[in-house]
């Protein structure tokens, strides 16, 4: 029976008078790798910046565990979201400091732990994202794909039930962007967290995604929801096929390659 | 009408203008124009961009214009022009805007500005409100590394600065006091000027320059790369995080530096006076001793840490309104500076007339 981790309910996304989507209606469930996506500017990312506490909705609200987040006051906010990880699209390590530095300023903030506990959670969750050994490098020493990575230990520092990813294998090679999305499945099955992507990357929306809403620019709204896989065989709307077969209509029914991966 | 290409149609081939053949099809009846390219060279954008003119002004007039004829490349490629059409209204228009609307638009920035920097003068004051009761929350080596930066790597460049304006201003009275005789009062004018007036402000715009700057580069970048949405989502308020560690290191270094920028212009007189003029160092140093008073130096230290204060706020806030593009973090730098120095100058004369006013 799934459980519902986090709902969003009638929730308006607008840039002053600017309405960039309206009537956002969906549940992500526990354990979901669920996938936000859509043409490029249809407000994906601004959804996650809604869904995350940075933006305010201009209307509507999310409810995490069925707890309000923006009725709440500004400390019941910050504890639900230190329940959260995000990982921002550049990895957004603050550049002044080194990777163990990075990932413990999440830890020192919120905790109480002993200098020495957290040198060893910090090199734990370097070692998950398959950083072990890079505590000292600051990040401008390391490649785009290690950056991800890296923001990713930082995101899970605080052992988060739910990790938001932008955009994580944009501007990776495939072998990388590939890497990154067993990461993320494997962190999904072993630690039991809830998995929000924000992307377009056909190859891992099939790969990875297990639920997904696509949101249109046209609509303004979601049109479509359900299994990436599901969407792809039973959906009706021309927009959505188009989108998950890259334009090519007639690779949807072209045996059991995989799907939308050319 | 048939016209003919022929030879090397390439950018710096010289070329038949094409303008014959156009008037050629504005006049007379002609329905339908086709190209022959048998003795076609090699071409590039250059015939491209002139079949395009050909083509559109056939669709002006009316005049069938028949490409089947043409080489299979260039068809590809006028397919690919034509594929897309041009969206209605999606051409910018070179628009006049009269000055009246270019001064309103710029008297309702201004407005925003304004307003923009009480609110955040208001979360810089909370900021500070948090960290006396104890509560803000930074990391003691970033304010340690902004000490760093703003202090002790300044000291080559404030040691010359006020080095040159100790001298200059001791050259200048130097020509008045010596028609009198007077040169031994150049010390007082050092003394007095660098202390009350010229150690600050060297200090305050020099570091304008250096530091306003770059806090709002640093700050800016950081903008640009979501660092600073990546802080909020990990509960850090950046007005505490990244902004009091700034303004601290100011407010503790600038009157430290504004000492050191004071003594230096006081070397700096005293070398043009004893070098040029018959005055001992002794009596340099004396007579400066006995014109500048306790309350001259408290001026200038005081006024010097209300210049910090200015200069981190408005390197502070540029930072933090700055957009998300490169560019954005070069505009930011510049209007820190811009602001930093605006608020000096105006603190400044404040301070100057309170003082007069106070008679201090």
């Amino acid at each position: 029976m799934a459980t519902p981790c986090l709902t969003i309910k009638d929730m308006t996304l607008a840039y002053g008078d600017f309405v960039i989507q309206r009537n956002l209606n969906f549940t992500i469930n526990r354990g979901d790798i669920f996938i936000i996506m859509g043409a490029s500017g249809c407000g994906k990312s601004t959804l996650l910046m809604h869904l995350i506490g940075l933006m305010e909705p201009a209307q509507g609200d999310v409810f995490y565990n069925g707890e309000s987040l923006w009725q709440a006051g500004p400390e019941d906010r910050q504890r639900i979201l230190q329940r959260t990880g995000v990982l921002f699209q550049s990895g957004a390590l603050l550049s002044s400091m080194t990777l163990a530095e990075n990932v413990a300023l999440p830890l020192t903030e919120h905790t109480h732990l002993e200098a020495q506990r957290i040198r060893e959670l910090v090199s734990y969750k370097l070692a998950l994202v398959g950083l072990a050994g890079f505590e000292d490098y600051y990040p401008a020493e390391l490649s785009g794909g290690m950056l991800k990575r890296a923001g990713l230990a930082r995101a899970m520092a605080l052992d988060p039930e739910i990790l938001f990813f932008d955009e994580p294998s944009a501007g990776l090679d495939p072998v990388s962007a590939k890497r990154l999305d067993d990461l993320i499945r494997s962190l999904r099955d072993h630690l039991g967290a809830t998995i929000v992507l924000v992307t377009h990357e056909l190859a891992s929306i099939f790969a990875i995604g297990s639920d997904s809403v696509f949101l249109d620019t046209e609509a303004q709204t979601i049109i479509a929801t359900g299994p990436p896989k599901q969407l792809l065989a039973e959906s009706k709307d021309p927009k959505v096929i188009h989108f998950l077969t890259r334009g090519e209509t007639q690779k949807r029914y072209a045996g059991n390659q995989q799907p939308g991966v050319v | 009408m048939e016209a003919a290409f022929v030879g090397d149609w390439v950018l710096d081939a010289a070329v038949p203008a094409l303008d014959g053949v156009l008037a050629q099809l504005g006049e007379g009846d002609i329905r339908k124009l086709i190209f022959s390219t048998q003795d076609l060279g090699r071409w590039d954008s250059l015939l491209m961009t002139e079949l395009i003119r050909l083509v559109n002004h056939g669709a002006n007039q009316g005049i069938e214009v028949d490409t089947s004829s043409l080489p299979e490349g260039i068809q590809g490629l006028l397919q690919l022009v034509y594929a897309i059409p041009e969206p209605i209204g999606a051409r910018r228009k070179a628009t006049r805007v009269s000055w009246l609307e270019v001064l309103g638009a710029s008297g309702l920035r201004l407005f925003d500005d304004v307003q923009a920097i009480i609110v955040f003068i208001g979360e810089t004051a909370l900021g500070l409100w948090a960290l006396m009761r104890a509560k803000a929350r930074f990391r003691t080596v970033d304010l340690w590394t902004n000490i760093q930066d703003c202090g002790p790597s300044a000291l080559p460049i404030i040691t010359l600065i006020s080095l040159l304006a100790g001298l200059i201003l001791a050259f200048v009275g130097a020509v008045q006091l010596a028609l009198f005789g007077a040169e031994i009062y150049i010390a007082d004018m050092v003394g007095l000027g660098m202390m009350r007036e010229m150690g600050s402000l060297m200090t305050g715009i020099i570091m304008t320059g250096r530091t306003g700057a770059a806090f709002a580069a640093q700050l800016g970048t950081m903008q640009v790369n979501s660092e600073i949405d990546a802080l909020k989502t990990m509960g850090f308020k950046p007005m505490e995080f990244l902004v009091l560690p700034r303004i601290l290191a100011l407010i503790f270094i600038m009157p430290l530096l504004c000492l050191y920028a004071d003594l230096m212009g006081i070397v700096g007189g005293a070398l043009v006076t004893v070098n040029f003029f018959e005055v001992s160092l002794l009596q340099y140093l004396n007579r400066t001793a006995d014109a500048v008073h306790l309350k001259d130096f408290f001026i200038g230290i005081v006024k010097c840490g209300v210049f910090g204060v200015l200069i981190a706020l408005s390197g502070c806030l540029r930072g933090m309104q700055c957009g998300r593009s490169a560019s954005d973090v070069g505009d930011a730098a510049t209007s820190a500076v811009v602001t930093g120095i605006v608020f000096i100058v105006v603190a400044d004369s404040l301070i100057t007339v309170i003082c007069n006013r106070l008679g201090i």
